[in-house]
């Protein structure tokens, strides 16, 4: 289809490998080359992610610039590549956020190893995105969990160690499921349909003769090592001490990147290979999502470090997509893939102005800092836009994501969109509370004379703060790239499970005079205040 | 000229982009000239589509631009696009025409103010958001805005943030209108839901005011209930009004154009553009939407007449009269809110930057109290403040009399105790400014004017003693002696130059003259609803009203004797000191309404959060921290197991793994 000569997607893949081997026989004495090498690779990936998407064909549902080469034929396990509308935008927020990464903060020891990890790191996350054979996506899932280790726990804060061990352990526990699940639908696929052992998604996702209650299992050992990954409550209590431990740039991938591997996976794996699992488990992952939407906005508000602050309004922002995820509707899923772009720009741009403060006051503790707007008015300029940004404020890019996965979610899940309704109320109170007492008042001591946001930071910012603008304006060229495939994703649900999406959602309740009554007669049981029990049957 | 909709919002937006990038550069006072040239431009368009809409027949007065798609998703369309229609254009020319002069004014206002530019960079996105609030052509737009002035107020209500009380007016303005905001969202998905648009109106018919008529009635209701709990948020009525009276903590023609003028009416204007789906509901909620505006309107003004800070006394009266305007939605009277809207935003507008006038020329000043005898001194801020409250009084000719005349007889065909309220609402309301201009420009001066004042110091150097003689201290106790002690130098009292009192006189001249616009003597002469009738008459759901002609003079009668006995009163007590003021701490503490919110959230609410904290560091990362300790333990016996790498711990897994795969597939295949 996409006929360009070369393969790209192995190109994304490869190019920070080939730069992470590069940076590993560059002199232990000459660590600006090191940084400078890297930078070049993730730059040059950033260019070929951007052509990427300038060159995706938008009307198309299906895996674009799809490759195949054998790998291990015997297993019927190959290196296949493809992207879609799914995994376009997270491709790119990848190429994106690396070179930010490494142009927001400096390591402050070891600067080779420190890039080289940071460039494997981003080869096995385009590697996630862009795997459509599922041992391949495995190892890819597990190949990113080493570099992340090795980066909180070498180049972190204070407890580094027992946070990056924490991340390490937690996450493949999640990931041993995982591979329980894999190999066994696998092989249970090759039983149920002849012929020969396959791990290619597509054919997993389409031909496959299991059973109801095996399918429901399989589902659930992916959903653990998604849910783990996310973090969905209560598997969460990793994220905060890995995030508020890790240095600045392993935060940015973290929250922009890394966050999503979960997420994707519950969108390709959990919910294209089990569609009548995805519609059976939705209340209990909704109800989930739906305690992490508050919970975290809660707990988030109390913090009395800005960098865990941060941590926890990522489980409530996730929250919100894995919510639109599994309500299954055209708007709710579109919300949910746009939502994960999103927070991939907002979080990693709030965690690079606390690295910045980290640096100018050698601490986080919100009761140390008072009254910075006097001194620093622009870096509080910024960091009023990007909260802004996170809160929800509509015209910038949170609020476009969160109202398609509210308004979706709301003709299935209508309580459940209620209460997390009030999560949107909650992200203003932690987030404005936390800049009160940051950049308000009368600054004292050393706050008085901080230094303002330097010319490098604020182009390192830059194209974030022009993304948050951009796609809160006009997200439509993005909605564009993702609608045809969350469309045939919801249809592939459709096909698989006693499932079907509101009419409202695909306009056939808003047509003529009579379906629309129809539609507001559908519409109209949940809408009195005593509280009926259909809301149940149609999302479960 | 109808294709332009699209510049009235635009120039504003044109002026902020340009001030975000040069404001600094321009500095003062060329930002604040720009800002209001681009506002000014902005009237001027908007006066150009509105003779454009009247050359048209009635009804075609209504166009939509769409510039782009918004939010496109599924069968969602969101436009990016603006509605020009008799009630958008009344809205848009009262919000640029007033947003001009508050800008000028503020050119005179913020002169030397470090952030001089900010301001006003903040001043055109607000106007700009309030624009798309009124212009949109759908309910996202409606929200786009509606959030947009929520984000301004609160930027502007902490400008001053070295005060930590103007940082926490600003963070509670704006998480109190989330409160609200949380039923504005409801409301859009019931909508959606039902009729799969967010489309005010479309060529085909197919918008949600035109579809009204096909909604259940729980939906609507539903629709329009969770709308009105939008606005009671924005448009600060009970139980959500608290933040407003805090967010006098802004500069003052913040005070004048937000919350007076323009985005605390929002509220009003949303439940006006959606009379249609109202009249779709169950009779409750309107009638609910009456008694929360009644009794706000009357609740707020028993606390007005207690304040002593003269922009308190305005936050509150401003509190009560969108109380008015909720009574006129609640008994279907949408003219009249309207036009009580429009004539408020002329005298409140003109009260409050009256009010900065006199803060500015009392070097900061805020306190009633140390006031007095300012007439004479600021002779400009004077005669047009009391023409500002003769209207806000009631008295004819002057504008309020008209609006407020009509609302009280909508409420007396609805339901005479409304009627009521709003009466005893009217005479304080008359009662609370005049204390407030006796207060403040009658009387002697109660505070020492330096050397070169014009006017004569009865109480020479003691400013105490001139405050002891004052009435006012009898009921407020010996704190108001001991309490304000710093404010005790003389001050020279000045008037303001002529870019704050130019405002002041085309406010004072439209206050006056305002009424005319909607006047009841006969239907020829009812301009306003003659051209909103396209908006209102959508549905049919204005009011229809038979009363007699002698019932209405009647009305109109005992509304007049009620502004006037409540100007008698304040006379007696406030001017020539013969009865003792009725000021009960009760009332000047808002009935403690405020404080017990407050005292919850800082305790109990605080409580929560932490105990949420908590709950998550010792049980649910304690569980996880357990398993580990059992597993070390353990591991610390098997020590064999034990090695500290990572890669063993990969290992343990991947045999594990290896193990439960053994079993599933054993268990599968049976």
């Amino acid at each position: 289809m996409n006929d360009i000569g070369f393969s790209i997607l192995s190109a994304l893949i490869v190019l920070p490998a080939v730069g992470a081997a590069a940076v590993a026989v560059v002199s232990r004495r000459r660590p600006e080359v090191a940084r400078q090498v890297a930078l070049l690779s993730t730059v040059l990936t950033a260019a070929l992610a951007f052509w990427l998407v300038a060159d995706f064909e938008s009307g198309e549902a299906g895996f674009q610039y799809t490759e195949a080469v054998e790998w291990i034929p015997s297993l019927g396990i190959a290196w296949r590549l493809g992207v879609d509308g799914i995994s376009l935008f997270l491709v790119v927020l990848t190429g994106l956020l690396f070179p930010i990464a490494i142009l927001g903060a400096t390591p402050h020891h070891d600067h080779k190893p420190y890039y080289a990890w940071l460039l494997l790191l981003q080869a096995g996350c385009m590697g996630v995105f862009l795997a459509t054979d599922l041992f391949l996506f495995f190892v890819m899932f597990e190949i990113v969990l080493v570099p992340m280790y090795f980066l909180i726990g070498g180049w972190g804060y204070g407890e580094r160690v027992y946070a990056a061990t924490k991340f390490f352990l937690f996450t493949m526990l999640g990931s041993a499921f995982m591979l329980v699940a894999i190999i066994a639908l696998a092989v249970l696929n090759q039983r149920a349909v002849g012929g020969d052992l396959t791990f290619e998604l597509m054919a997993l996702a389409t031909n496959q003769g299991i059973g109801q209650e095996t399918a429901r299992l399989l589902f659930s050992g992916f959903a653990v090592a998604f849910a783990v990954k996310v973090p969905l409550f209560p598997l969460h209590t990793w994220l905060p001490d890995a995030h508020t431990q890790a240095p600045t740039a392993g935060s940015v991938i973290l929250a922009g990147v890394m966050l999503k591997l979960g997420t994707y996976g519950f969108l390709r794996y959990c919910v294209f290979l089990f569609p009548e699992a995805a519609d059976w488990a939705g209340p209990v992952l909704v109800t989930l999502a739906v305690i992490g939407i508050t919970y975290g906005a809660v707990v988030a508000a109390v913090q009395k470090d800005l960098k865990r602050l941060v941590a926890y309004s990522s489980v409530a922002h996730l929250g919100f997509i894995v919510l639109g995820t599994f309500a299954l509707t055209t708007q709710s899923m579109q919300g949910a893939v746009l939502q994960a772009v999103n927070h991939g720009i907002s979080t990693p741009a709030l965690f690079l102005l606390v690295g910045f403060l980290y640096e100018r006051r050698h601490t986080r503790e919100i009761a140390a800092l008072k009254g910075l707007q006097k001194a620093a008015p622009v870096m509080a300029a910024v960091f009023t836009l990007v909260m802004l940004s996170s809160i929800g404020v509509p015209g910038l890019n949170g609020f476009a994501g969160e109202f398609l996965i509210l308004i979706g979610s709301f003709l299935t899940y209508r309580w459940w969109t209620v209460v997390a309704v009030v999560g949107v109320i909650l992200a203003s109170v932690y987030l404005l509370w936390a800049f009160q007492r940051v950049f308000h008042g009368e600054p004292d001591g050393d706050n008085a004379s901080i230094k303002d946001l330097t010319v490098r930071e604020g182009l390192v910012l830059a194209p974030l703060l022009g993304l948050i603008v951009f796609l809160g304006v006009y997200p439509k060229p993005v909605l564009e790239r993702i609608e045809p495939s969350v469309d045939t994703l919801i249809a592939h649900v459709e096909a698989g499970s006693d499932y079907t999406q509101p009419p409202v959602a695909i306009g056939g309740g808003a047509g003529g005079g009579g379906a629309a009554i129809d539609g507001a007669e559908t519409i109209e049981p949940g809408t009195v205040t005593v509280l009926d029990d259909e809301d149940e049957g149609e999302g479960g | 000229m109808l294709d332009l909709i699209w510049l009235i919002p635009a120039l504003p937006l044109a002026g902020f982009l340009v001030l975000v990038v040069a404001g600094r550069r321009l500095g003062e006072p060329l930002a604040g000239w720009l800002a209001t040239a681009m506002v000014a431009a902005s009237f001027v368009v908007t006066v150009g589509v509105f003779l454009a809409l009247l050359g048209e027949p009635e009804e075609e007065r209504a166009a939509t631009v769409e510039l782009f798609t918004w939010l496109p998703a599924g069968s969602l369309e969101v436009s990016f696009g603006f509605l020009a229609d008799p009630l958008s254009i009344t809205m848009a020319l009262f919000v640029t025409g007033i947003g001009a002069l508050i800008h000028l004014y503020s050119i005179g206002y913020m002169h030397g103010d470090a952030n001089f530019s900010k301001f006003f960079v903040y001043l055109n996105l607000f106007v700009f958001s309030m624009l798309c609030l009124v212009l949109g052509d759908n309910l996202l737009m409606t929200f786009l805005g509606w959030e947009g002035v929520g984000t301004c107020s609160y930027l502007l209500i902490s400008f001053w943030f070295g005060n930590e009380a103007n940082a926490s007016a600003g963070k509670k303005a704006f998480v109190t209108n989330r409160i609200g905001d949380f039923g504005f969202m409801l409301a859009m998905f019931v909508a959606f839901g039902a009729l799969g648009t967010l489309q005010y109106v479309t060529e085909d018919g197919g918008g949600v005011l035109q579809r009204a008529g096909e909604l259940a009635p729980v939906t609507a209701t539903a629709i329009a209930g969770l709308l009105f709990v939008g606005a009671i948020g924005k448009s600060a009525q009970f139980p959500l009004y608290v933040w407003l009276p805090d967010a006098m903590a802004g500069p003052t023609p913040v005070s004048a154009l937000i919350h007076a003028a323009t985005m605390v009416t929002s509220g009003i204007y949303l439940l006006t553009r959606v009379n249609p789906i109202i009249g779709e509901s169950f009779d409750w909620l309107p009638t609910t939407i009456a008694w929360v505006g009644a009794g706000t309107a009357l609740f707020a003004a028993t606390i007005a007449v207690a304040q002593h800070d003269i922009k308190k006394v305005l936050a509150y009266s401003t509190v009560s009269q969108l109380g008015y305007m909720f009574l006129a939605v609640g008994v279907g009277a949408y003219v009249p809110a309207v036009f009580h809207m429009v004539t408020h935003a002329f005298f409140k507008a003109l009260l409050f930057l009256g009010s900065g006038s006199v803060i500015h020329g009392m070097h900061e000043e805020q306190d009633m109290r140390r006031m007095g005898g300012l007439r004479a001194l600021m002779p400009i801020t004077a005669v047009t403040f009391i023409v500002g409250w003769l209207a806000i009084a009631g008295i004819p000719p002057f504008a309020g009399f008209w609006s407020k005349d009509e609302i009280l007889l909508y409420a007396f065909a609805e339901n005479p105790a409304l009627w009521a309220i709003g009466l005893v609402t009217a005479l304080l309301t008359a009662y609370y400014m005049s204390r407030q201009v006796f207060l403040v420009f009658f009387g002697r001066p109660r505070f020492a004017i330096a050397e070169g004042g014009a006017a004569a110091d009865d109480h020479g150097a003691s400013p105490t003693a001139a405050i002891a003689a004052g009435a006012e201290t009898e009921t407020a106790g010996a704190g108001s002696t001991t309490g304000h002690a710093p404010a005790h130098r003389p001050i020279h009292v000045h008037e303001s130059p002529w870019l704050m009192t130019l405002p002041l006189v085309v406010l004072a001249g439209l206050a006056l003259v305002g009424g005319a616009m909607q006047l009841p003597f006969s239907s020829d002469v009812h301009f306003l609803g003659d051209w909103l009738h396209p908006v209102i008459g959508l549905a049919e759901n204005e009011a229809e009203i038979h009363v007699a002609t002698g019932t209405k003079v009647a009305l109109a009668i005992v509304a007049v004797v009620a502004g006037l006995a409540g100007i008698a009163v304040a006379a007696r007590v406030y001017l020539q000191r013969r009865a003792r003021a009725v000021e009960p701490a009760l009332l000047e503490q808002a009935w403690r309404y405020d404080a017990a919110i407050s005292a919850f959230v800082a305790g109990p609410g605080r409580s929560g959060f932490e105990g949420a904290a908590a709950f998550d560091g010792r049980i649910v990362d304690g569980a996880v921290n357990g398993t580990a300790t059992v597993v070390r333990v353990v591991a610390d016996r098997l020590r064999l197991a034990q090695s500290g790498y990572v890669r063993s711990y990969a290992l343990g897994v991947a045999v594990g793994a290896v193990v439960l795969v053994g079993l599933f597939l054993s268990r599968a295949s049976l």
